[in-house]
Protein backbone atom coordinates (compact mmCIF):
# COMPACT_ATOMS: atom_id res chain seq x y z
CA UNK A 1 0.00 0.00 0.00
CA UNK A 2 2.19 2.80 1.10
CA UNK A 3 6.10 2.39 0.94
CA UNK A 4 8.59 5.40 2.57
CA UNK A 5 11.88 4.52 1.83
CA UNK A 6 15.01 7.09 2.77
CA UNK A 7 12.56 10.18 3.39
CA UNK A 8 14.27 13.35 4.14
CA UNK A 9 11.91 16.64 4.85
CA UNK A 10 12.53 19.85 5.75
CA UNK A 11 10.84 22.64 6.87
CA UNK A 12 11.60 26.34 6.32
CA UNK A 13 15.03 25.23 5.55
CA UNK A 14 15.76 22.99 9.21
CA UNK A 15 16.16 19.51 8.24
CA UNK A 16 12.96 17.56 10.26
CA UNK A 17 12.55 14.42 8.74
CA UNK A 18 16.17 12.60 8.19
CA UNK A 19 16.26 9.17 6.49
CA UNK A 20 12.50 7.68 7.41
CA UNK A 21 11.96 4.33 6.42
CA UNK A 22 8.21 2.25 6.47
CA UNK A 23 6.31 -0.12 4.49
CA UNK A 24 2.58 -0.33 5.15
CA UNK A 25 1.00 -3.27 3.62
CA UNK A 26 -3.10 -3.67 2.81
CA UNK A 27 -5.00 -4.63 5.87
CA UNK A 28 -2.65 -3.42 8.34
CA UNK A 29 -3.05 -0.78 11.25
CA UNK A 30 0.20 0.84 12.23
CA UNK A 31 1.00 3.18 14.56
CA UNK A 32 4.20 6.06 14.89
CA UNK A 33 4.73 7.44 18.16
CA UNK A 34 7.38 9.57 19.45
CA UNK A 35 8.28 12.59 22.07
CA UNK A 36 7.31 16.11 20.78
CA UNK A 37 9.51 17.54 17.91
CA UNK A 38 10.29 14.07 16.68
CA UNK A 39 9.18 14.69 13.16
CA UNK A 40 4.87 13.21 13.47
CA UNK A 41 3.36 15.88 12.57
CA UNK A 42 5.77 16.91 9.50
CA UNK A 43 5.46 13.62 8.53
CA UNK A 44 1.91 13.57 8.02
CA UNK A 45 1.79 17.25 6.13
CA UNK A 46 4.72 15.98 4.05
CA UNK A 47 2.94 12.91 3.40
CA UNK A 48 -0.26 14.94 2.30
CA UNK A 49 1.63 17.42 0.63
CA UNK A 50 1.20 20.58 2.56
CA UNK A 51 3.21 23.59 0.77
CA UNK A 52 5.91 24.54 2.96
CA UNK A 53 7.17 20.83 3.67
CA UNK A 54 10.15 20.33 1.21
CA UNK A 55 10.89 17.10 0.61
CA UNK A 56 15.23 16.92 -0.50
CA UNK A 57 15.78 13.17 -0.37
CA UNK A 58 13.68 9.66 -0.88
CA UNK A 59 10.82 8.25 -2.00
CA UNK A 60 7.23 7.24 -1.39
CA UNK A 61 5.12 5.36 -3.44
CA UNK A 62 1.12 4.71 -3.18
CA UNK A 63 -0.02 1.59 -4.46
CA UNK A 64 2.73 1.55 -7.16
CA UNK A 65 2.19 5.44 -7.99
CA UNK A 66 4.55 7.74 -6.80
CA UNK A 67 2.95 10.01 -3.83
CA UNK A 68 5.66 12.87 -3.82
CA UNK A 69 4.84 14.07 -7.56
CA UNK A 70 1.20 14.80 -7.02
CA UNK A 71 -0.46 17.84 -5.67
CA UNK A 72 -2.64 17.62 -2.41
CA UNK A 73 -5.97 17.02 -4.49
CA UNK A 74 -4.61 14.22 -6.27
CA UNK A 75 -3.13 12.50 -3.58
CA UNK A 76 -7.04 12.36 -1.84
CA UNK A 77 -7.97 11.30 -5.70
CA UNK A 78 -5.59 8.53 -5.21
CA UNK A 79 -7.14 7.27 -2.34
CA UNK A 80 -5.13 9.43 0.66
CA UNK A 81 -6.49 10.95 3.69
CA UNK A 82 -5.05 12.73 5.78
CA UNK A 83 -6.72 13.49 9.37
CA UNK A 84 -5.56 16.55 10.69
CA UNK A 85 -4.31 17.39 14.27
CA UNK A 86 -6.09 20.85 14.32
CA UNK A 87 -8.46 20.95 11.95
CA UNK A 88 -9.32 24.08 10.17
CA UNK A 89 -12.10 26.10 10.17
CA UNK A 90 -13.72 27.62 7.58
CA UNK A 91 -16.64 30.22 8.15
CA UNK A 92 -19.46 30.05 5.48
CA UNK A 93 -18.41 26.62 3.77
CA UNK A 94 -20.96 24.08 5.15
CA UNK A 95 -19.85 20.72 5.96
CA UNK A 96 -22.53 19.36 3.61
CA UNK A 97 -21.41 21.83 0.62
CA UNK A 98 -18.13 21.16 0.74
CA UNK A 99 -18.05 17.45 1.41
CA UNK A 100 -20.22 16.57 -1.93
CA UNK A 101 -18.02 18.94 -3.67
CA UNK A 102 -14.81 16.69 -1.90
CA UNK A 103 -16.56 13.49 -3.09
CA UNK A 104 -17.28 14.53 -6.22
CA UNK A 105 -13.91 15.78 -7.29
CA UNK A 106 -12.61 12.65 -5.72
CA UNK A 107 -14.79 10.23 -7.97
CA UNK A 108 -14.45 12.44 -10.94
CA UNK A 109 -10.56 12.38 -10.57
CA UNK A 110 -11.22 8.47 -10.45
CA UNK A 111 -13.42 8.61 -13.77
CA UNK A 112 -16.31 7.86 -11.37
CA UNK A 113 -20.02 9.45 -11.87
CA UNK A 114 -20.92 12.24 -9.10
CA UNK A 115 -23.20 11.07 -6.26
CA UNK A 116 -27.12 12.57 -6.49
CA UNK A 117 -27.63 15.58 -3.42
CA UNK A 118 -30.11 12.43 -2.43
CA UNK A 119 -27.38 9.87 -2.60
CA UNK A 120 -24.87 12.16 -0.72
CA UNK A 121 -27.10 12.93 1.92
CA UNK A 122 -28.09 9.41 2.32
CA UNK A 123 -24.27 8.77 2.70
CA UNK A 124 -23.51 11.80 4.83
CA UNK A 125 -26.21 10.80 7.32
CA UNK A 126 -24.91 7.21 7.70
CA UNK A 127 -21.38 7.84 8.39
CA UNK A 128 -22.64 11.05 11.28
CA UNK A 129 -24.49 8.28 12.55
CA UNK A 130 -21.60 6.11 13.28
CA UNK A 131 -19.85 9.07 15.03
CA UNK A 132 -22.89 9.52 16.39
CA UNK A 133 -22.83 12.96 15.15
CA UNK A 134 -25.85 14.87 14.34
CA UNK A 135 -26.35 15.90 10.83
CA UNK A 136 -27.32 19.83 11.96
CA UNK A 137 -24.16 19.82 13.01
CA UNK A 138 -22.77 18.94 9.16
CA UNK A 139 -25.05 21.74 7.56
CA UNK A 140 -23.09 24.38 9.72
CA UNK A 141 -20.04 25.83 8.67
CA UNK A 142 -16.85 23.80 8.77
CA UNK A 143 -15.50 22.69 12.03
CA UNK A 144 -16.82 26.50 13.25
CA UNK A 145 -17.69 26.53 16.62
CA UNK A 146 -17.00 22.90 17.32
CA UNK A 147 -15.09 22.09 20.41
CA UNK A 148 -11.88 19.82 20.08
CA UNK A 149 -13.76 16.81 20.26
CA UNK A 150 -16.66 17.24 17.47
CA UNK A 151 -13.99 18.19 14.88
CA UNK A 152 -12.14 15.20 15.53
CA UNK A 153 -15.21 13.30 15.54
CA UNK A 154 -15.98 15.09 12.08
CA UNK A 155 -12.93 14.35 10.61
CA UNK A 156 -13.75 10.52 10.68
CA UNK A 157 -17.19 11.61 9.54
CA UNK A 158 -15.48 13.01 6.23
CA UNK A 159 -13.12 9.77 6.40
CA UNK A 160 -15.94 7.87 6.31
CA UNK A 161 -17.42 9.48 3.44
CA UNK A 162 -14.49 10.07 1.29
CA UNK A 163 -13.86 6.28 1.70
CA UNK A 164 -10.00 6.76 1.88
CA UNK A 165 -7.80 3.13 0.98
CA UNK A 166 -4.31 4.59 3.34
CA UNK A 167 -5.89 7.36 6.40
CA UNK A 168 -3.40 9.19 8.04
CA UNK A 169 -3.91 10.43 11.21
CA UNK A 170 -2.36 13.09 13.24
CA UNK A 171 -3.45 12.82 16.90
CA UNK A 172 -6.81 12.08 16.10
CA UNK A 173 -7.31 11.55 19.92
CA UNK A 174 -6.39 14.28 21.43
CA UNK A 175 -8.89 16.57 22.58
CA UNK A 176 -11.43 13.78 23.02
CA UNK A 177 -13.03 12.96 26.00
CA UNK A 178 -13.08 9.18 27.47
CA UNK A 179 -16.51 8.77 25.52
CA UNK A 180 -15.36 10.08 22.60
CA UNK A 181 -12.27 8.23 22.10
CA UNK A 182 -14.14 5.28 22.55
CA UNK A 183 -16.68 6.31 19.45
CA UNK A 184 -14.24 7.62 17.46
CA UNK A 185 -11.93 4.39 17.88
CA UNK A 186 -15.03 2.36 16.98
CA UNK A 187 -15.45 4.67 14.05
CA UNK A 188 -11.90 4.05 12.98
CA UNK A 189 -12.43 0.22 12.94
CA UNK A 190 -15.58 -0.11 11.11
CA UNK A 191 -14.37 2.75 8.77
CA UNK A 192 -10.47 1.63 7.69
CA UNK A 193 -10.37 -2.19 9.22
CA UNK A 194 -10.91 -4.18 5.82
CA UNK A 195 -8.24 -6.18 3.67
CA UNK A 196 -7.80 -3.47 0.96
CA UNK A 197 -7.32 -0.47 3.17
CA UNK A 198 -4.58 0.60 5.85
CA UNK A 199 -4.03 3.39 8.53
CA UNK A 200 -1.20 5.53 10.12
CA UNK A 201 -2.06 5.88 13.93
CA UNK A 202 0.66 8.79 14.63
CA UNK A 203 0.01 9.41 18.06
CA UNK A 204 1.42 10.73 21.72
CA UNK A 205 -0.24 7.81 23.96
CA UNK A 206 -0.81 4.21 24.34
CA UNK A 207 -5.20 4.72 24.96
CA UNK A 208 -6.15 5.60 21.60
CA UNK A 209 -4.29 1.97 20.88
CA UNK A 210 -6.21 0.17 23.34
CA UNK A 211 -9.94 0.85 20.71
CA UNK A 212 -7.42 0.55 17.82
CA UNK A 213 -5.34 -2.68 17.89
CA UNK A 214 -2.05 -1.79 15.85
CA UNK A 215 -0.66 -4.24 13.82
CA UNK A 216 3.02 -2.67 14.34
CA UNK A 217 3.81 0.17 16.26
CA UNK A 218 6.93 2.39 15.52
CA UNK A 219 9.24 5.34 17.70
CA UNK A 220 10.25 8.03 15.62
CA UNK A 221 13.09 10.05 17.38
CA UNK A 222 15.17 12.87 15.20
CA UNK A 223 13.32 12.52 12.06
CA UNK A 224 13.60 8.73 11.58
CA UNK A 225 12.28 5.05 12.94
CA UNK A 226 14.20 4.28 15.58
CA UNK A 227 12.78 0.98 16.69
CA UNK A 228 9.94 -0.88 15.51
CA UNK A 229 7.83 -4.04 16.95
CA UNK A 230 4.10 -4.96 18.29
CA UNK A 231 1.20 -3.52 20.22
CA UNK A 232 3.60 -4.36 23.38
CA UNK A 233 6.00 -1.45 22.33
CA UNK A 234 2.88 0.91 22.19
CA UNK A 235 2.71 -0.31 26.52
CA UNK A 236 6.83 -0.72 26.99
CA UNK A 237 7.04 2.89 25.87
CA UNK A 238 3.79 4.11 28.34
CA UNK A 239 5.80 2.55 31.04
CA UNK A 240 9.15 3.52 30.50
CA UNK A 241 9.10 6.45 28.70
CA UNK A 242 10.69 7.45 24.85
CA UNK A 243 14.21 7.51 26.39
CA UNK A 244 14.23 4.20 27.90
CA UNK A 245 13.08 2.73 25.38
CA UNK A 246 14.54 4.45 22.15
CA UNK A 247 17.04 6.37 23.97
CA UNK B 1 -30.63 69.30 -7.17
CA UNK B 2 -27.08 70.93 -7.91
CA UNK B 3 -25.03 68.62 -10.08
CA UNK B 4 -21.91 69.10 -10.58
CA UNK B 5 -20.81 69.63 -14.04
CA UNK B 6 -16.83 69.78 -13.78
CA UNK B 7 -15.03 66.25 -13.82
CA UNK B 8 -13.66 65.76 -10.35
CA UNK B 9 -9.63 65.23 -10.17
CA UNK B 10 -7.84 63.46 -7.60
CA UNK B 11 -7.76 66.07 -4.90
CA UNK B 12 -11.54 64.86 -4.39
CA UNK B 13 -11.61 62.41 -1.54
CA UNK B 14 -14.18 60.71 -3.29
CA UNK B 15 -12.61 60.09 -6.30
CA UNK B 16 -8.87 59.87 -5.31
CA UNK B 17 -8.88 56.66 -6.57
CA UNK B 18 -10.87 56.52 -9.29
CA UNK B 19 -10.54 55.90 -13.13
CA UNK B 20 -10.78 59.41 -14.16
CA UNK B 21 -10.27 58.92 -18.09
CA UNK B 22 -12.90 56.15 -17.90
CA UNK B 23 -15.20 58.60 -15.34
CA UNK B 24 -14.75 61.30 -18.02
CA UNK B 25 -16.91 59.00 -20.74
CA UNK B 26 -19.94 58.79 -18.54
CA UNK B 27 -20.10 62.33 -16.97
CA UNK B 28 -21.83 63.91 -15.62
CA UNK B 29 -23.66 61.02 -13.95
CA UNK B 30 -27.42 61.69 -13.19
CA UNK B 31 -28.58 61.32 -9.55
CA UNK B 32 -31.37 58.41 -9.23
CA UNK B 33 -33.22 59.42 -6.29
CA UNK B 34 -35.09 57.26 -4.25
CA UNK B 35 -37.85 58.38 -1.83
CA UNK B 36 -39.67 55.60 0.54
CA UNK B 37 -41.92 56.66 2.54
CA UNK B 38 -42.22 56.56 6.67
CA UNK B 39 -43.59 53.68 7.74
CA UNK B 40 -42.76 51.54 4.49
CA UNK B 41 -39.89 49.20 3.50
CA UNK B 42 -38.48 48.49 0.23
CA UNK B 43 -35.87 46.20 -1.19
CA UNK B 44 -33.24 47.51 -4.14
CA UNK B 45 -31.08 46.04 -6.16
CA UNK B 46 -28.20 47.40 -8.28
CA UNK B 47 -26.51 44.86 -10.27
CA UNK B 48 -23.83 45.68 -13.16
CA UNK B 49 -22.55 42.80 -14.79
CA UNK B 50 -21.59 44.27 -18.22
CA UNK B 51 -18.10 45.33 -19.88
CA UNK B 52 -17.75 48.86 -19.97
CA UNK B 53 -18.02 52.40 -18.26
CA UNK B 54 -21.09 52.77 -15.54
CA UNK B 55 -21.26 55.08 -13.04
CA UNK B 56 -24.16 55.58 -10.95
CA UNK B 57 -25.08 57.61 -8.14
CA UNK B 58 -28.21 56.83 -5.85
CA UNK B 59 -29.63 59.57 -3.49
CA UNK B 60 -31.51 58.24 -1.16
CA UNK B 61 -33.85 59.30 1.33
CA UNK B 62 -35.47 57.46 4.18
CA UNK B 63 -38.42 58.68 5.64
CA UNK B 64 -39.14 58.09 9.76
CA UNK B 65 -39.58 54.48 10.13
CA UNK B 66 -38.82 53.90 6.64
CA UNK B 67 -36.80 50.57 5.78
CA UNK B 68 -34.30 50.13 2.79
CA UNK B 69 -32.56 46.72 1.84
CA UNK B 70 -30.01 47.66 -0.99
CA UNK B 71 -27.77 45.05 -2.56
CA UNK B 72 -25.37 45.80 -4.89
CA UNK B 73 -22.79 43.79 -7.10
CA UNK B 74 -20.35 45.05 -9.53
CA UNK B 75 -18.75 42.42 -11.54
CA UNK B 76 -17.47 42.63 -15.23
CA UNK B 77 -16.77 46.56 -15.76
CA UNK B 78 -13.91 47.96 -16.76
CA UNK B 79 -14.73 50.50 -14.47
CA UNK B 80 -17.71 50.56 -11.89
CA UNK B 81 -18.23 53.33 -9.48
CA UNK B 82 -21.53 53.20 -7.46
CA UNK B 83 -21.91 56.09 -5.02
CA UNK B 84 -24.78 56.32 -2.53
CA UNK B 85 -26.18 58.75 -0.73
CA UNK B 86 -28.69 58.10 2.51
CA UNK B 87 -29.74 60.30 4.64
CA UNK B 88 -32.24 58.41 7.46
CA UNK B 89 -35.29 60.42 9.65
CA UNK B 90 -36.32 59.14 12.56
CA UNK B 91 -36.06 55.35 13.37
CA UNK B 92 -35.37 54.44 9.65
CA UNK B 93 -33.35 51.56 9.02
CA UNK B 94 -30.61 51.30 5.99
CA UNK B 95 -29.10 48.25 5.17
CA UNK B 96 -26.66 47.81 2.26
CA UNK B 97 -25.14 44.66 1.10
CA UNK B 98 -22.42 45.15 -1.56
CA UNK B 99 -19.92 43.08 -3.47
CA UNK B 100 -17.32 43.86 -6.13
CA UNK B 101 -15.38 41.39 -8.06
CA UNK B 102 -12.41 42.50 -10.69
CA UNK B 103 -9.69 41.25 -12.62
CA UNK B 104 -7.81 42.15 -14.94
CA UNK B 105 -7.26 46.09 -15.02
CA UNK B 106 -10.65 47.09 -14.11
CA UNK B 107 -11.24 49.70 -11.63
CA UNK B 108 -14.04 49.36 -9.20
CA UNK B 109 -15.58 51.46 -6.07
CA UNK B 110 -18.43 51.85 -4.17
CA UNK B 111 -18.92 55.19 -2.41
CA UNK B 112 -21.32 55.62 0.46
CA UNK B 113 -22.51 58.79 2.76
CA UNK B 114 -24.50 57.96 5.39
CA UNK B 115 -26.53 60.34 7.05
CA UNK B 116 -28.42 59.94 10.40
CA UNK B 117 -30.42 63.07 10.52
CA UNK B 118 -32.60 62.13 13.40
CA UNK B 119 -32.66 60.02 16.47
CA UNK B 120 -33.08 56.23 16.22
CA UNK B 121 -31.71 55.08 13.26
CA UNK B 122 -29.33 52.16 12.24
CA UNK B 123 -27.84 51.65 9.14
CA UNK B 124 -25.34 48.82 8.33
CA UNK B 125 -23.27 48.07 5.26
CA UNK B 126 -21.31 45.24 4.60
CA UNK B 127 -18.59 45.15 1.29
CA UNK B 128 -16.85 42.50 0.12
CA UNK B 129 -14.44 43.10 -2.68
CA UNK B 130 -12.42 40.03 -4.27
CA UNK B 131 -9.24 41.26 -6.64
CA UNK B 132 -7.06 39.47 -9.02
CA UNK B 133 -4.72 40.90 -11.82
CA UNK B 134 -4.54 44.26 -11.73
CA UNK B 135 -7.07 45.62 -10.54
CA UNK B 136 -8.14 48.10 -8.30
CA UNK B 137 -11.00 47.96 -6.11
CA UNK B 138 -12.08 50.84 -3.57
CA UNK B 139 -14.70 50.92 -0.86
CA UNK B 140 -14.99 54.90 0.42
CA UNK B 141 -17.82 55.17 3.45
CA UNK B 142 -18.54 58.02 5.54
CA UNK B 143 -20.92 58.12 8.40
CA UNK B 144 -22.58 61.21 9.35
CA UNK B 145 -24.42 61.52 12.92
CA UNK B 146 -26.11 65.10 13.29
CA UNK B 147 -26.18 67.28 16.24
CA UNK B 148 -29.21 65.19 18.08
CA UNK B 149 -29.37 61.73 16.12
CA UNK B 150 -29.09 60.44 19.58
CA UNK B 151 -29.44 56.43 19.39
CA UNK B 152 -27.82 56.27 16.13
CA UNK B 153 -26.75 52.57 15.49
CA UNK B 154 -24.99 52.75 12.56
CA UNK B 155 -22.27 49.81 11.62
CA UNK B 156 -19.97 48.87 8.66
CA UNK B 157 -18.22 45.84 7.07
CA UNK B 158 -15.53 46.19 4.87
CA UNK B 159 -13.35 43.29 3.62
CA UNK B 160 -11.32 42.96 0.84
CA UNK B 161 -9.56 39.83 -0.67
CA UNK B 162 -6.65 40.10 -2.79
CA UNK B 163 -6.25 37.11 -5.36
CA UNK B 164 -2.80 38.51 -6.53
CA UNK B 165 -0.18 40.66 -4.89
CA UNK B 166 -0.35 43.04 -8.47
CA UNK B 167 -4.07 43.94 -7.43
CA UNK B 168 -4.88 46.88 -4.96
CA UNK B 169 -7.69 47.57 -2.33
CA UNK B 170 -8.27 50.79 -0.92
CA UNK B 171 -10.82 51.41 2.19
CA UNK B 172 -11.73 54.20 3.97
CA UNK B 173 -14.29 53.93 6.45
CA UNK B 174 -14.79 57.84 8.13
CA UNK B 175 -17.26 58.69 10.92
CA UNK B 176 -18.56 62.37 11.81
CA UNK B 177 -20.31 62.21 15.10
CA UNK B 178 -22.18 65.08 16.52
CA UNK B 179 -24.68 63.43 18.46
CA UNK B 180 -24.02 61.82 22.26
CA UNK B 181 -25.31 58.37 22.26
CA UNK B 182 -24.32 56.38 19.37
CA UNK B 183 -23.11 53.11 18.44
CA UNK B 184 -20.77 53.28 15.76
CA UNK B 185 -19.22 50.18 14.67
CA UNK B 186 -16.71 48.95 12.07
CA UNK B 187 -14.56 46.54 10.34
CA UNK B 188 -11.76 46.60 7.76
CA UNK B 189 -9.93 43.96 6.78
CA UNK B 190 -7.41 43.65 3.28
CA UNK B 191 -6.19 39.70 3.14
CA UNK B 192 -5.82 37.00 1.23
CA UNK B 193 -6.92 33.63 1.46
CA UNK B 194 -5.95 31.84 3.98
CA UNK B 195 -3.54 29.04 3.22
CA UNK B 196 -4.33 26.17 5.94
CA UNK B 197 -8.13 26.73 4.49
CA UNK B 198 -7.11 26.24 1.08
CA UNK B 199 -4.60 23.40 1.95
CA UNK B 200 -7.47 21.48 4.29
CA UNK B 201 -10.12 21.62 1.40
CA UNK B 202 -7.64 20.25 -1.48
CA UNK B 203 -6.46 17.75 1.07
CA UNK B 204 -10.06 16.56 1.04
CA UNK B 205 -9.76 16.31 -2.34
CA UNK B 206 -10.70 19.66 -4.09
CA UNK B 207 -8.57 21.06 -6.86
CA UNK B 208 -6.60 24.50 -6.24
CA UNK B 209 -9.30 26.57 -8.10
CA UNK B 210 -12.42 24.51 -6.81
CA UNK B 211 -10.80 25.26 -3.27
CA UNK B 212 -10.27 29.12 -3.86
CA UNK B 213 -13.68 29.30 -5.56
CA UNK B 214 -15.18 27.65 -2.22
CA UNK B 215 -13.70 30.05 0.16
CA UNK B 216 -14.90 32.73 -1.92
CA UNK B 217 -17.95 32.44 -2.39
CA UNK B 218 -18.68 32.17 1.22
CA UNK B 219 -16.98 35.30 1.45
CA UNK B 220 -19.25 37.39 -1.02
CA UNK B 221 -22.19 35.67 0.21
CA UNK B 222 -22.02 37.62 3.83
CA UNK B 223 -22.64 40.35 0.84
CA UNK B 224 -26.19 38.85 0.08
CA UNK B 225 -27.36 37.39 3.36
CA UNK B 226 -30.79 37.52 4.09
CA UNK B 227 -31.24 39.36 1.02
CA UNK B 228 -34.55 38.89 -0.84
CA UNK B 229 -33.20 37.28 -4.09
CA UNK B 230 -29.92 36.19 -2.37
CA UNK B 231 -29.74 33.32 -3.97
CA UNK B 232 -29.98 34.92 -7.51
CA UNK B 233 -27.10 37.38 -6.53
CA UNK B 234 -24.81 34.76 -5.37
CA UNK B 235 -25.46 33.01 -8.65
CA UNK B 236 -24.38 35.69 -10.95
CA UNK B 237 -21.27 36.65 -8.47
CA UNK B 238 -20.14 32.85 -8.71
CA UNK B 239 -20.83 32.92 -12.72
CA UNK B 240 -18.18 35.93 -12.74
CA UNK B 241 -15.82 34.67 -10.14
CA UNK B 242 -15.23 31.50 -12.12
CA UNK B 243 -14.61 33.89 -15.07
CA UNK B 244 -11.97 35.62 -12.92
CA UNK B 245 -10.27 32.06 -10.98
Amino acid sequence: MLQIDNLQARVADKPILKGLSLTINSGEIHAIMGPNGAGKSTLSYTLGGRPGYEVTGGSVMLEGQDLLEMEPHERAAAGLFLGFQYPVEIPGVSFVQFLREAANAQRKGRGEEPLSGGEFLKLAREKAGLLRMNMDMLKRPVNVGFSGGEKKRAEMVQMGILDPKLAILDETDSGLDIDALRIVGDGINTIMRAPNKAVLLITHYQRLLDYVKPDFVHVLAGGRIVKSGGPELALELEEQGYEAVAG
Amino acid sequence: MNMIQTLPTRKDEAFRYSDLDALARVWPVAHEEIQVVAGTGESRQVIEMGEGVVARHLVIRLEKQARLDLRILTAGPAFGRIAVDVELAEGADFMLGAAQLATGGETLEIVTEVTHAQPGATSRQVVRTVLGGHSTGTYLGRIAVARGADGTDAEQSVRAMLLDRTATANARPELEIFADDVKAAHGCAVGELDAQGLFYLQARGLTPPEAKRLMLQAFIAEAFTGAPGEEALSAAALARLEAIL
